[in-house]
């Protein structure tokens, strides 16, 4: 009835993983409780749910991403505790087999369920607006598309408390993943969570480049669109093409080990440098994916906080979409130790070297935007300079591994580890945490407290330097990634001051929450009143801060690159997105629909039966998922028409309100 | 630092705020100091910072001279990024200020032409450094070298010395002064073969051999381990080079000849069972051909293999 599925699934003996289940499991009933106990749920199914608004949506996946930043940090503050401890004979206090499955889970969060969904979630929100336009092209696909990617993320969730979680590193190479090597459904909850939200991501893809190529505001032509947006396109190009290579190579995976196939086996002819191959030809773009955008963003933060326009606008959007294709070209170098010929291997190393041009190119023309400019230091600016200092340092050790000859020695060492957490915290983490500043109050009508920002700054920034430049050091004297314990007692001052900077990174973490709680706290002293708090340039800023859901009652006409300072400086700032011309016309707006959370629903529920074997569960989510679908598909009152006299009245409203001020 | 006593007046109030920070602040600093300190300190010139044999040590110069060539620019950038900040913060009135300058064509050019210099000075170095130390070329050197067999299993090392016929577990010793000429498998999951002071690692996997060139310099002990993850026994998985010097490997040879168990199937098949941490041992004889019969998967299971093979050839060389 139940297929693998026992009691002897719930780790009963293993006190850590149950207080960390347990806990995680309270935390959220008590949030559920006390939804339930104010009567929110009505509020909540309504105006969130069930919202295709991009802007909610948006903000969902980016709630997302900060709950799952604390279990991946989590587990990275586990880690690095195991490793300062077990050195020299001491076994630490997390076996094998637990070990291994938190660094494999960090990974896959970290990438798969923080990374991803912030980015993306920043996207969702920002791009519509920026674009000037009132939704994305397909709202209700934006919301299955979230909801995949939540139903993903309860999935490997739901690994903590039943069963347990692939011991195989976040990338689950075979044949180690294989059934021979690992039995257990810890790679089943990997790869049904990563195939579920990969579609999630997939289709969230496909929808970003349809809403970029065919929705933008009139006279916005491509090369009128603020960085951010070109960044957009270009990772949600990358999306559409790697994101088939992932769901392809992970389902045929799932073939071996449901089936009995033989596509990375060691027996039967099955090949796992293939599986290596594959995964990387997505995992290099993937790297992409998450750094574009970001890119956007320091574009963005730079200009505006420089108070001037982004220099080199042209050779920026050039070196985006030169980046965006030179990433598929690289992916050998994650592998140059599998015995290719010195002529592949170089090859792969100079393509890897030469994505470093465009990406100088864009340091320099920051560089430049910051030169002969107007500096506010604000906590956005904080993050971009930080980041501008730190990724340097990533992109010299990644050119470094980029020689085959010096990978062949650095390979697998937490020199690699350092370099890529370089790229990633100080490439992507940092540039998040600049957009999730900047962006905050256009989301919620408030600023954030800029002090508990900066305190959040400088933690994560230190921190990261006393938790990374020494496994750089640890690396050269020898160090490999993925130990349980260590048996140089030498490597233990190191170890312990990354052990420093992780908990240094901590307390960043503890000030962001701090930062958000004060806040929401003060927040009438902080309200947004103008829409505009930075002096921005772009768009999102035309409208009222947080926007109505229709973004913009008029849609904006666009003449120049940075549309709203170019509005504003002709002095148009009265009558901005034209509040004050009387024109409204009549327009639709979709209407909320619950078929992406139903689809979230049935999709835990299939993945759930799929990795324990309860064939009739899963075969009865399927047909349900289809079923709603179909339903859904035939139903004819998608939209809702909002009369011109409607506009006028709220927008009167919202203007009357924003006026008090 | 310390702090008077004073009525809440807003300036001394704030006064007595930006002396706490600037307190906080030493102390940071103090804390950074402490640790940059630490961080050096430990530094010792180990792993492939004390290369021992011509591999690692051009590997370590090319690392080397790779990183003083892009410090050229990185510094710059970094003290400039710093630079550009301060010198242009809001507050510096002295500071020039164009806010609609946004474009130079020669800067363009400059910027676009400094990192491609520098990719193209660095990709000669990685092309040709790719093609000096491919690791499946033999070492240039006087003396013959001599082979051995890698086979990595759950959790070891197996070393197959195919002319000498004897076989070691996790303790590999070679004579100083000679290459290795490595044929590399995995009886398991892949791994990596890898000692960090003698220089380049190389995978191991089910079904195909890897071919690794090394060389140790001078008589020594050295730390060799599995860099590819591999389960639970991973950590343990570390293995002892001993270069001896080249007039005692006979003497070695010999004395392994006489002690210990041979390494037949049976016990070979003992051998691919889990097991982790395990003492180095040596096997007094060796069939030469077990490392053939590991790759073609036929060691352990002749028949079935054999069955296998018969419409789908294993590969017998990773890469191209």
């Amino acid at each position: 009835m139940l297929g693998r599925l026992t009691w002897d699934a719930i780790p009963f003996n293993e006190p850590i993983a149950m207080a960390a289940g347990g806990g995680a499991g309270l935390a959220v009933l008590i949030v559920l409780a006390i939804i339930t106990k104010n009567g929110w749920w009505p509020y909540l199914w309504k105006e969130w749910l069930t919202s295709v608004d991009h802007k909610r949506i948006g903000i969902m996946y980016t709630l997302l991403a900060l709950i799952m930043l604390l279990r991946g940090f989590t587990d990275a503050i586990m880690m690095r505790s195991q490793q300062a401890i077990a050195i020299g004979g001491a076994e630490g206090y997390l076996p094998p087999d637990h070990y291994n499955q938190i660094f494999s889970a960090h990974g896959a969060i970290m990438i798969f369920f923080v990374a991803m969904p912030f980015v993306v979630g920043l996207m969702n929100f920002v791009v519509p607006l920026q674009l000037g336009v009132r939704d994305v092209a397909f709202p209700v696909l934006n919301s299955v598309s979230f909801w995949l990617t939540a139903s993903g993320s309860l999935l490997i969730n739901l690994s903590l408390v039943i069963g347990n979680f692939a011991r195989t590193g976040w990338l689950v190479y075979p044949p180690l993943s294989e059934l021979a090597y690992s039995p257990d459904v810890g790679v089943d909850y990997y790869l049904w969570s990563l195939q579920i939200s990969g579609v999630g991501t997939l289709l969230a893809g496909i929808n970003m480049v349809s809403t970029i190529l065919k929705l933008r505001a009139p006279g916005m032509i491509y090369f009128r669109m603020p960085v951010f947006c070109w960044t957009a396109l270009a990772s949600n190009m990358l999306i559409i093409a790697a994101f088939p290579i992932l769901t392809a190579t992970l389902a045929m995976l799932l073939f071996d080990r449901y089936l009995g196939m033989h596509f990375f086996t060691n027996d039967a002819g099955g090949s796992a440098m293939m599986y290596v191959n594959l995964i990387w030809a997505w995992g290099h773009p993937e790297v992409y994916i998450l750094v574009l955008p970001v890119f956007g963003v320091f574009s963005e933060v730079i200009a505006t906080f420089s108070g001037k326009a982004l220099f080199g606008y042209r050779s920026m959007v050039l070196a985006t979409l030169a980046i965006c294709v030179l990433s598929f070209m690289v992916w050998l170098h994650h592998f140059f130790t599998m015995g290719a010929s010195a002529d592949v291997n170089a090859f792969f190393g100079i393509m890897s070297m030469v994505i470093a041009v465009p990406t100088g190119v864009k340091v320099f023309n920051w560089l430049f935007t910051l030169f002969h400019g107007r500096v506010r230091f604000k906590p956005p600016l904080l993050w971009s300079i930080g980041f501008m200092v730190t990724f340097v340092i990533g992109g010299m050790t990644g050119v470094l591994l980029a020689v085959p000859p010096v990978d062949f020695v650095l390979h697998n060492s937490v020199f690699l580890v350092a370099h890529f957490h370089n790229v990633i915290i100080g490439g992507v983490v940092f540039g998040l945490m600049a957009g999730y500043n900047y962006w905050f109050p256009k989301a919620f009508g408030f600023t954030l407290h800029e002090g508990w920002g900066k305190a959040s700054f400088w933690c994560w920034f230190i921190g990261f330097y006393l938790a990374f430049m020494p496994l750089y050091a640890l690396g050269l004297m020898g160090m490999t990634r993925r130990l349980q314990h260590i048996s140089d007692p030498d490597w233990r001052p190191l170890l312990l001051v990354a052990e420093l900077g992780a908990i240094v990174i901590f307390c960043g973490i503890l000030c962001q929450i701090v930062q958000l709680y004060v806040s929401i706290r003060t927040r009438e002293h902080r309200r947004d009143l103008t829409g505009d708090p930075w002096n921005g340039r772009t768009l999102e800023w035309a409208t009222s801060s947080p926007p109505p859901s229709y973004n913009f009652a008029v849609m904006p006409q666009v003449d120049e690159i940075d549309a709203f300072w170019e509005m504003k400086r002709k002095g148009a700032v009265a009558a901005r997105s034209g509040y004050e011309t009387p024109g409204y016309e009549t327009f639709e707006m979709p209407r909320n629909s619950p078929i992406g959370f139903i689809t979230a629903f049935f999709a835990v529920m299939i993945g759930f039966a799929g990795i324990w074997h309860i064939w009739w569960m899963a075969i009865l989510g399927f047909l349900a998922a289809v079923v709603s679908a179909a339903v859904f598909g035939w139903s004819e009152h998608r939209e809702f028409e909002i009369s011109a006299a409607e506009i006028e009245r709220m927008e009167q409203a919202r203007l009357a309100g924003g006026g008090a001020a | 630092m310390r702090v008077r006593p004073s009525p809440t007046s807003g300036a001394t109030g704030c006064l007595r705020a930006n002396r706490r920070v600037g307190c906080r602040r030493a102390g940071l600093r103090w804390c950074l100091v402490a640790c940059a300190a630490l961080v050096l300190a430990s530094c010792r010139k180990t792993g492939i910072l004390d290369p021992q044999g011509p591999v690692a040590s051009a590997e370590l110069l090319l690392m080397i001279n790779t990183t003083e060539i892009m410090l050229v620019v990185v510094v710059p950038v970094i003290l400039a990024t710093l630079g550009f900040t301060w010198w242009y913060r809001e507050s510096n009135t002295r500071a020039n200020h164009s806010p609609e300058w946004a474009y130079q064509g020669g800067i363009e050019f400059v910027v676009w032409s400094i990192p491609a210099l520098i990719v193209i000075l660095v990709g000669g170095v990685a092309w040709i450094g790719s093609h000096q130390l491919d690791p499946k070329e033999p070492l240039v050197s006087n003396t013959k070298p001599i082979r051995v067999d890698v086979v990595s299993l759950d959790w070891k090392w197996l070393f197959i010395y195919p002319d000498q016929r004897i076989a070691a577990v996790n303790q590999l010793v070679v004579p100083a002064g000679t290459p290795v000429s490595f044929r590399l498998t995995s009886a398991t999951v892949m791994n990596s073969f890898f000692v960090p002071q003698l220089g380049s690692q190389i995978y191991t996997m089910a079904g195909m051999a890897t071919n690794l060139n090394l060389q140790a310099d001078k008589p020594g002990t050295f730390p060799g381990l599995s860099a590819q993850f591999s389960g639970d026994g991973f950590a343990d998985m570390r293995f002892t080079v001993t270069a001896v010097p080249a007039g005692d490997f006979d003497g070695w040879v010999a004395k392994v000849r006489g002690t210990g168990s041979a390494l037949d199937d049976p016990v070979y098949a003992e051998l691919t069972k889990p097991s982790r941490a395990v003492t180095p041992t040596t096997y007094r004889s060796v069939d030469p051909e077990l490392f053939g019969r590991i790759v073609d998967q036929t060691a352990l299971n002749p028949e079935k293999a054999r069955a296998g093979r018969a419409w789908c050839p294993p590969i017998r060389q990773a890469g191209g």
